[in-house]
């Protein structure tokens, strides 16, 4: 029995792992075309991960790449493509960042009200792509981009010259934003939680406490989907929507569901600056919403999976910053390493999908065939 | 006589299951060849080999006496064979002529296509084979039959001398069985060889030459239809003896526990495809529903079911009024399904077994505690259903699509049985099947009749019907057009009250 489950463990590792192996023999031939030695440019990306404020700043990043994974997960989990993370993710961040700085409220009150605005936000209007979808028959990316449109050059454009913040709103002025959102709304930082496991953060970094946020919306994201009915019926219906509806599932239910659930998700991903900065600037930080589709493919739609992908892509990221500056390589390397991950981890899994499925069926046959044969 | 196709240890594997094993084959060129077996035999299969859509394992194909290696239909349809799906492939907006040449253009200079000489080719080749088609009726007004004939004509275009018909008559009704028939045989005289596929015994033993007999993958033998009768051929169709649907004493009881009144459903083209059906099923009780299908059986099943909101009458499930409800509630209520297309409507193919086992039944105990899945209640009865009703598989743990279809419904028979319903919907619960399967299948609802379970039965299988039924109700065109006894009617019988041919005498 120990034999069979390191076996599947075995696989179940294995795309992963081939995956991340030849991405790095894949992006060496790249270095080495290019003239860069890539050993040099690895030890560099390493060294510098290793230090811990570039750890502070990977978390920093992966913690919205995280959320916005989560979100194109649970519209994956159901067979949706939320195309429109984006525009969700923007339009949450500009409302709750008004909103939030109009009222006054004790800090656990206001913090949790400008997260509850954000996901409410961000949950209608990808639910109203799920209700399009169920009642007009609109395929669900072609709204999501299009809602993405409205919100970019649209809502966001118009509004952040509606909620202008009067005069300087920041210590460095001349920025341009909303108002800012009193102390109370602002999530600490969680400095203190890490530096009980080794030194004081230097630097001023400062780790995101959306970071707690982000892990807990991670778990309840696993439970909901592996422990519970409701889960089970998006599952189910995800995989086949018509023995799903037999079994009592009611598909359109599900859809509107599930695309508003992505959309809540969707709308935490902007928190991570709105709570460090405290308003929606005029060039809020963007494409977090269409790298968490590609993260989300890497982590398989599952929790844990699409954490680790979060924060290889967040480590990719960063790495990009210390190779321009050490000069071992172009920084657009990382971005080769990020498609070429993406690429082979698809591959990889459907091999091992396929080895899988094979070996379940030869056992399934061996066991019809061993047990004593029936009237046939 | 020389021979048109050889085939000679055909074998094709797929995951779990051998749909050829071992095949041989010969026909004789000008002859009609019949190749029968029960759904799953690996007919279709072994016409898919031949005609380059997969390719064996192992084993040669010769063709004229050369040996081919087919990797494309294209490449068949070089080497002259053509090949009717059950499923027609014609584009309803477009012409016959223009259906016909679709793929195959007469070209004239600069990319034109040359409608005069594909018109002439289509003439010759309609008059070669005696075949009568208007070539400017768009497709969408044709008959089911005439659509058939293009189809034929379209293969014999390309110029096909062997003919692969794959189940041609299920679609048709009696008197366009007899149109096909008179066709193949014209074709025959032109010269053609054709290879028939099917399984109604009737109609083979009518129209072919020799009659190839296939079971679970394997040649059973080939016989000409002179030297045998229908039940011969069953017998080779099945195995050694026909297991034989019995229900015993009856168990009806007066209670209804589900009744159907007035039930009306409006399908595409503001058709009535269920029209004013009215029947009840009592505890204890198996209701057969018999019919061609495609006349409102399945219509009628989903507006029971749910899935389907009917536009009339009354649905009564254990005298709660359910018209309108949703599946789930029903479903909750105690209403098992047998869907009658496992891979479709009743099985999450890459899930595991115990999670399959929960589908339908997910928002009941054992398998969930309120907006909580139990996992060891999945498990569990996913254990019992796998020991009482023999589902053969490794562990539990495996996903649904490594089983063979006869395991993947005696697992969803069992899922419908455990969860103890009082109302059972079994929609071609044998349908390709193996024999040992359907026996078990026959012995899970039989048993549950007797504890008070009320079955209503929709199938083909009319031995099937006539066997388990305690009544029988026949299904025409969307009403329910006879109510007869199991015991006291021959399935060519129930066949003539199907095609509604029994009725018309009754009138006259």
């Amino acid at each position: 029995m120990t034999g069979r489950l390191s076996h599947r463990l075995m696989l179940a590792s294995a795309a992963p792992v081939a995956a991340v192996v030849i991405a790095v023999v894949l992006s060496s031939i790249v270095l080495l075309i290019s003239g860069s030695n890539p050993l040099a440019a690895y030890a560099d990306m390493v060294q510098h991960a290793s230090k811990l404020e570039t750890q502070v700043d990977i978390l920093n990043r992966a913690t919205p790449l995280y959320l916005s994974g989560v979100a194109a997960a649970i519209g994956f989990r159901m067979n949706l493509f939320n195309i429109g993370v984006e525009g969700q993710y923007l339009l949450a961040f500009i409302v709750s960042a008004h909103l939030g700085a109009q009222v006054e409220l004790p800090a656990v009150f206001h913090i949790a009200f400008i997260l509850v605005v954000a996901m409410a936000v961000g949950g209608a209007f990808s639910g109203a792509a799920g209700v399009l979808k169920v009642t007009r028959g609109v395929n669900e990316v072609i709204s999501t981009i299009m809602l993405n449109a409205v919100v970019i050059s649209g809502l966001a454009a118009w509004w952040i010259v509606e909620w202008q913040a009067g005069g300087e709103i920041s210590a460095t002025g001349g920025r341009v934003g909303t108002e800012p959102i009193a102390e109370s709304g602002l999530l600490p930082n969680i400095n203190s939680w890490l530096e009980v496991f080794t030194r004081e953060i230097e630097l001023g970094k400062k780790l995101t406490g959306m970071l707690v946020v982000a892990v807990a919306v991670g778990v309840v994201y696993h439970v909901i989907l592996n422990r519970t009915v409701f889960g089970f019926d998006l599952r189910s219906s995800g995989a086949n929507p018509t023995a799903s509806h037999v079994g009592g599932v009611s598909p359109k239910r599900m859809v509107v569901i599930a695309m508003t659930l992505s959309g809540a998700v969707a709308g935490l991903v902007g928190m991570t600056e709105l709570m460090n900065t405290g308003y929606y600037p005029s060039n809020p930080i963007s494409l977090l919403g269409f790298t968490g589709i590609a993260v989300a493919l890497l982590g398989r739609n599952h929790p844990a999976g699409v954490a680790v992908a979060a924060l290889v892509f967040a480590f990719l990221d960063v790495s990009s910053g210390i190779l321009q500056i050490s000069g071992a390589a172009s920084r657009e390397i990382v971005e080769i390493m990020k498609g070429v991950i993406i690429l082979t981890a698809v591959i990889a899994y459907e091999v091992v999908r396929r080895i899988r499925e094979r070996e379940e069926a030869a056992a399934a046959a061996a066991a019809m065939a061993a047990s004593p044969a029936a009237a046939s | 006589m020389a021979l048109a196709i050889e085939l000679t240890g055909i074998t094709k594997r797929f995951p779990g299951v051998v749909a050829n094993d071992d095949i041989n084959l010969e026909v004789a060129e000008g002859e009609i060849h019949a190749i029968c077996g029960e759904n799953g035999a690996g007919k279709s299969t072994l016409m898919k080999i031949l005609y380059g859509m997969q390719p064996p394992d192992s084993g040669t194909i010769k063709i004229g006496g050369e040996v081919v290696e087919l990797h494309s239909p294209a490449q068949a349809i070089d080497l002259g064979i053509g090949m009717v799906h059950q499923h027609f492939m014609l584009a309803d907006q477009l012409t016959v002529l223009e259906n016909v040449i679709l793929g195959a253009e007469p070209m004239r200079s600069f990319g034109r296509i040359d409608f005069d000489a594909g018109r002439e080719h289509l003439d010759e080749v309609g008059q070669a084979y005696g075949l009568d088609i208007n070539a400017d009726d768009l497709v969408e007004t044709l008959e089911i039959g005439e659509r058939q004939r293009v189809e034929i004509i379209k293969v014999l275009y390309r110029g096909a001398k062997i003919l692969i018909l794959d189940e041609p008559t299920a679609v048709l009704v009696p008197q366009e069985v007899d149109e096909l028939f008179r066709n193949i045989r014209e074709l025959k005289a032109s010269g053609a060889t054709i290879l028939f596929i099917d399984h109604k015994l009737d109609e083979v033993l009518e129209i072919a030459d020799t009659i190839t007999v296939l079971r679970q993958g394997r040649t059973v033998g080939t016989v000409k239809p002179t030297d045998v009768t229908a039940h011969d051929l069953a017998e080779m169709m099945i195995g050694s003896e026909l297991p034989v649907p019995d229900a015993g004493a009856s168990t009806v009881t007066e209670e209804v526990a589900l009744a159907v009144d007035g039930l009306r459903v409006i399908g595409e083209g503001d058709r009535a495809v269920v029209d004013g059906v009215s029947l009840s099923v009592h505890r204890g009780e198996i209701v057969g529903i018999a019919g061609v299908e495609g006349n409102g059986q399945a219509e009628l099943v989903n507006a029971i079911i749910g899935l389907d909101d009917p536009d009339a009458g009354t649905i009564t499930l254990l005298g709660r009024e359910i018209t309108h409800f949703s599946v789930r509630s029903r479903r909750e209520m105690g209403l098992g399904y047998v869907p009658q297309d496992r891979h479709r409507d009743g099985l999450l193919l890459g899930f595991t077994l115990w999670e399959n086992s929960a589908l339908g039944h997910q928002t009941e105990a054992p398998y969930s505690r309120g907006p909580w899945l139990s996992r060891t209640g999945m498990r569990d009865r996913a254990s019992r259903i796998k020991a009482d009703f023999d589902v053969r598989t490794p562990n539990i743990e495996v996903s649904a699509h490594a089983l063979s279809g006869g395991n993947q419904q005696k697992l969803i028979v069992g899922r419908e049985m455990v969860a103890g319903p009082a109302v059972l919907i079994a929609n071609h619960p044998t349908r390709g099947i193996d024999v040992g399967a359907q026996a078990a299948v026959w012995d899970d609802i039989r048993e549950a009749r007797a504890q008070g379970l009320a079955t209503l039965l929709v199938s083909a299988d009319l031995e099937e019907l006539i066997g388990l039924s305690d009544t029988i109700v026949v299904m025409l065109r969307g009403r329910l057009v006879a109510s007869l006894d199991p015991n006291e009617i021959t399935p060519r019988d129930l066949g003539a009250y199907m095609t509604g041919a029994a009725l018309e005498t009754d009138v006259a």
